[in-house]
């Protein structure tokens, strides 16, 4: 048996072994590299995989080679494959980044620890996207929640600990719930590999413990990925976590949520049960639409920028909820690539604003006055992402209205079309706060710019390019999203 | 309908009864008190409440674990006791970042009481900057 058979079983085992190694070790700079290390082969796996996965198909990877489904599986395919590339990729974006940022905003000898715990959320965000077993699904989910609540705790602001606290709860009480679902639909399938799950389920299709099964999964998952009006953890979360910590969970920790709502849905449920026995298309449908207007709008009126973008992250996961309402193919494809498209943005602006945050120490409104003078090259980046936020073309956002629009299109549901325009004006809104203040506003006198390291210049222009990149050329974004939607619905009864 | 044991209805339902409360209660005292650490105990009973909800059905009366001898005939399902394992150890980790957690905030606030904290939040404190 060569390496490249056990590439599933590496991709979760590596982050998670790096993670003590860096409690072992206590040195900053060698965590730092020890963490670094194994982003990058995670990323080098995750490529490998896709690779494999597009090339022949499903891999499925028996653990201790029990075979599924008395064994546990890890199950690769075009979705989950992705899930695994953006999550690696994000975070061996936002590694490097991290250790100028974390230098201004947390205390020294709490590095090494930051590294831990930002291993532990890597290894539990991959293994949820990797697993083909449900309850290993649950494990891996609090195992990277465990790890953020710790990451957004380490916030400079005492404020942290309370949103830390508060995301505990409402995290705590939406993984309970996804439990819930696992243990009803383990009674009543007597499985918990999901693709087992989903075939045996046609079998008590409809039962009351099934749908229970239903609503407490969509509850709990709705939860974690702060559908509206489920999101009250994050813009707390987001605000006062170390900027490197909400550039990395914005970027992956509710997308890949999302994934594990697609997974049950379509792998479990089946979407005839889903979208035919209840409202669900209704229901999501107006969540979507009020967290994209509620959201954005409160967004317009924050003072911290980090706070604002928070915001508009609970309206951008609308656009994701929307696309799903459609169940068709092109509303799938445009969730899927808004996976993508979103986690790159937003992961670049969180990125920007570290760079904001560690330059002149702040990122509220009144902190930032004359930003486009005083630090160019960060203000225009803010402005590109804020562009891909409001979907111009030639961005990334860009892609994903353009198939949310067709969707709705396809359909003949005008009024949405014009709903998803208008709510772009929002975004404008509040991106043009930023604007405002930062180009038409004489720079504060009190402030100076600090020189900011070049680690975190860079990573944070590799995202920026890839937001133009997947904005002009599709061929990475759409084309395995197309692939995974056609796949969860072929997968469908 | 009878239950597991042959029980009719409620009786027989016994330990679903049972879960649903503990969960409800748990849920409310997380909703309804504002003390940190209470919230804590109405999380812990929460989660207490889905150990029954696995374990009770996999139980079966008069079973034993499965061992392959001709003296059993009825086995219990080891899968829902092996699970439940795991989300104690969760349950447990929770509650101990949990509970750091509040002494972190009674650390910097001064008190475990949600409202005193918004207080403290919407006051001139929060006017920094």
């Amino acid at each position: 048996m060569s390496v490249a058979t056990h590439l599933p079983a590496l991709q979760v085992v590596l982050p998670l072994l790096a993670a003590p190694l860096t409690v072992l070790l206590r040195r900053p700079g060698l965590a730092f590299l020890v963490a670094v290390a194994a982003s990058w082969c995670a990323l080098a796996i995750a490529l490998a995989l896709a690779f494999q996965v597009h090339g022949s198909g499903v891999i499925s990877y028996p653990i201790g080679n029990w075979p599924p489904p008395i064994g546990i599986e890890y199950r690769v395919d075009a979705l989950s494959s992705a899930m695994l590339v953006l999550v690696a990729g994000i975070a061996s974006v936002v590694l490097p980044f991290a250790r100028g940022s974390i230098e201004r905003e947390i205390p020294a000898p709490q590095h090494y620890l930051f590294y831990t715990m930002f291993l532990l959320c890597m290894t539990g965000l991959l293994g949820i996207s990797i697993t083909g077993d449900a309850f290993n699904i649950f494990v891996f989910l609090e195992i990277s929640s465990l790890s953020t609540y710790v990451l957004i705790a380490l916030g400079r602001d005492r404020r942290a600990l309370v949103a830390a606290y508060q995301y505990l709860i409402m995290g705590t009480i939406g993984a309970t719930f996804i439990v819930i679902a696992i243990g009803l639909l383990y009674l009543m399938t007597g499985t918990l590999n999901l693709a087992d799950m989903g075939r045996r389920i046609a079998a008590v299709n409809g039962t009351r413990p099934v749908l229970a099964a239903l609503a407490f999964l969509t509850v709990g998952v709705s939860l974690k990925l702060a559908l509206f009006p489920l999101h009250q953890w994050l813009p707390n979360a987001y605000a006062y976590a170390p900027t490197a910590v909400s550039a990395f969970i914005a970027a992956t920790a509710t997308k890949v949520a999302v994934y594990v709502l697609l997974r049950f849905y379509f792998g479990v449920f089946g979407e005839a049960q889903v979208f035919g026995r209840l409202p669900m298309e209704q229901m999501m449908l107006a969540l979507a639409l009020a967290g994209m207007f509620v959201a954005s709008t409160i967004a317009v009126f924050q003072t911290d920028l980090k706070r604002l973008f928070a915001y508009s992250s609970v309206g951008q996961i609308g656009y994701i909820v929307l696309g799903l309402s459609f169940d068709s193919a092109t509303g799938l494809t445009a969730s899927i690539v808004h996976l993508f498209n979103h986690g790159v943005t937003k992961g670049a602006i969180f990125m920007l604003l570290g760079i904001v945050v560690a330059s002149i120490g702040g990122a509220t409104l009144t902190r930032v006055h004359g930003l486009g003078r005083l630090m160019p090259w960060t203000s225009a980046g803010i402005v590109l992402a804020g562009l891909s936020l409001i979907g111009v073309p030639g961005t990334a956002g860009f892609v994903t209205k353009w198939y949310l629009v067709l969707a709705a299109l396809e359909q003949g549901q005008w009024w949405l079309v014009f709903l998803i325009v208008a709510s772009s004006l929002v975004s404008l809104m509040y991106v043009w706060r930023f604007v405002e203040v930062a180009y038409f506003r004489e720079p504060r006198k009190d402030i100076v710019p600090a020189a900011v390291p070049r680690s975190m210049a860079v990573p944070t222009a590799v995202l920026l390019v890839a937001v133009v990149l997947f904005g002009l050329d599709t061929t990475f974004t759409v084309d395995p999203a197309i692939r995974a939607a056609e796949m969860l619905l072929g997968g469908a009864r | 309908m009878n239950g597991p044991a042959g029980l009719p209805g409620v009786l027989g339902h016994f330990s679903y009864f049972v879960t649903i409360f503990l969960l409800v209660a748990g849920l409310f005292i997380v909703i309804a008190r504002g003390n940190l650490i209470k919230k804590l105990v109405g999380l812990g009973i929460f989660q207490t409440s889905v150990y029954l909800l696995y374990i009770a059905p996999g139980k079966l009366i008069g079973g034993t674990a499965p061992i392959l001898s001709d003296a059993f005939k009825v086995y219990s399902n080891p899968i829902p006791h092996v699970l439940i394992l795991t989300a104690i150890v969760v349950g447990v980790a929770t509650l101990a970042l949990g509970l750091a957690l509040v002494v972190r905030i009674r650390e910097a606030y001064g008190t475990i009481e949600e409202d005193d904290i918004l207080l403290q939040e919407t006051g001139p404190a929060s006017a920094a900057d």
